[in-house]
């Protein structure tokens, strides 16, 4: 199993112009502990929504690539979204599932995946042109390579420990995270 | 200096392209009544206001604007598994630098209210179509709860809203809807009452 910190850190090392969408709760840390950057658009609600903010960001920018980096709750939370984004088939987007199998912003709860619902297997059943799990480090490379250059849509299930960490808090104001963004995808 | 000006224009015309529209199709016969041309008026603002993302669930009162959007190159026409993901879809959008409108029945509002507060905190202006069931002449009283009480939701959740009771409002109250929401970044919500679309359409 992955260590999330270290997978994430090196799943964003030289990430160039990579539109980054992480999911409330751990994502958003995890991608914070990574290195702040403009181009990351950080959830702190919004639970179920990331991949389709993904989408409507692929959708408007083809010419760049799209990350979103969510945990297995919201994921399952916004299931569908799978389902409408494999119906637009955007080669730009990239899902990456930081699979924990619990709920840890709540108290570690055991999700759906924990009891063995396989998201890899909806991601393909929802069209998705490639969709596969990971669980060890040295993998970490191809899954950076395919989210600067894989066909999308992508979803990477990444099954990491379910250890506490420490909570890394980037930017909370919503109309600055966005604003920022918007600045800095305008200014490359 | 007039090397960074140079830039500035680049960069202008570089986003000036990437949402330039060509000349609409007009593949679809346009209706010549007004109580039935309607969502042609619709359609007319989305392409004057430039909005590029269309998100839905299928519809029978929107079924000709869905029509229009999906017949245009310019408009990427997204059908939704629930309208809450297009809520994401115009934050998404709007990110990326294009303008979004979402179309829903009165029911699919109450899908959305936890996801609207994305809408509301970072800011994102956008434009919710909202036919409405439940409240004139409506022959479903399952319906009826979530129809009676879709405006004051909308209003709850930070959305301006306008009501369209007659087909001869629609041009002039989307238009002003479409810029409110895309000039100031705001929550605009235009409710298409149930006495406009008619009981024709829920019929066969």
């Amino acid at each position: 199993m992955l260590d999330r910190r270290d997978f994430v850190r090196q799943l964003l090392i030289d990430r160039g112009d990579l539109l980054v969408v992480p999911g409330l709760g751990s994502a958003t840390y995890d991608v914070a502990a990574a290195g702040d950057h403009p181009l990351n658009f950080y959830l702190w609600g919004a639970m179920g929504g990331t991949a389709m903010i993904g989408l409507g960001l692929a959708l408007a920018r083809p010419d760049r690539r799209v990350a979103v980096l969510t945990g297995d709750g919201d994921l399952l939370m916004g299931m569908g979204s799978l389902a409408t984004i494999g119906v637009k088939q955007p080669n730009n987007l990239a899902i990456v599932v930081l699979d924990n199998a619990h709920y840890g912003e709540t108290g570690m709860q055991p999700s759906h995946t924990h009891a063995g619902v396989d998201l890899v297997a909806v991601a393909l059943a929802c069209r998705f042109r490639n969709a596969r799990a990971v669980s060890r480090i040295e993998e970490a490379a191809d899954v950076r390579a395919l989210l600067h250059a894989g066909n999308g849509p992508i979803l990477v299930n990444a099954r990491i420990s379910a250890e506490d960490t420490p909570r890394v808090l980037p930017l909370r104001d919503g109309h600055a995270i966005k604003q920022r963004f918007i600045e800095a995808l305008n200014s490359v | 200096m007039a090397f960074a000006v140079a830039c500035d224009i680049g960069k202008v015309l570089a986003f000036a392209h990437r949402n330039a529209m060509t000349t609409p199709r007009a593949s679809l016969p346009s209706p010549t009544n007004i109580e039935t041309s309607w969502p042609d008026a619709i359609y007319a603002h989305f392409r004057r206001a430039g909005i590029r993302q269309v998100g839905y669930v299928p519809d029978a009162g929107h079924s000709r604007l869905i029509a229009l959007c999906r017949d245009d190159p310019d408009i990427a026409d997204v059908v939704l598994t629930t309208e809450e993901e297009g809520v994401g879809l115009i934050a998404g959008a709007a990110l990326g630098g294009q303008r979004a409108a979402l179309l829903m029945q009165s029911s699919g509002v109450g899908n959305c209210i936890n996801m609207f507060s994305l809408l509301r905190n970072c800011g994102f202006g956008g434009v919710v179509l909202v036919t409405m069931r439940g409240e004139f002449g409506e022959f479903n009283p399952w319906q009826v709860p979530m129809g009676a009480i879709t405006e004051d939701i909308l209003r709850l959740t930070g959305f301006l809203t306008y009501r369209v009771d007659s087909a001869d409002a629609v041009d002039e109250i989307v238009g002003a809807g479409c810029d409110m929401a895309f000039d100031g970044n705001l929550q605009v919500a235009i409710l298409l009452s149930q006495r406009l679309i008619g009981p024709k359409q829920w019929t066969r």
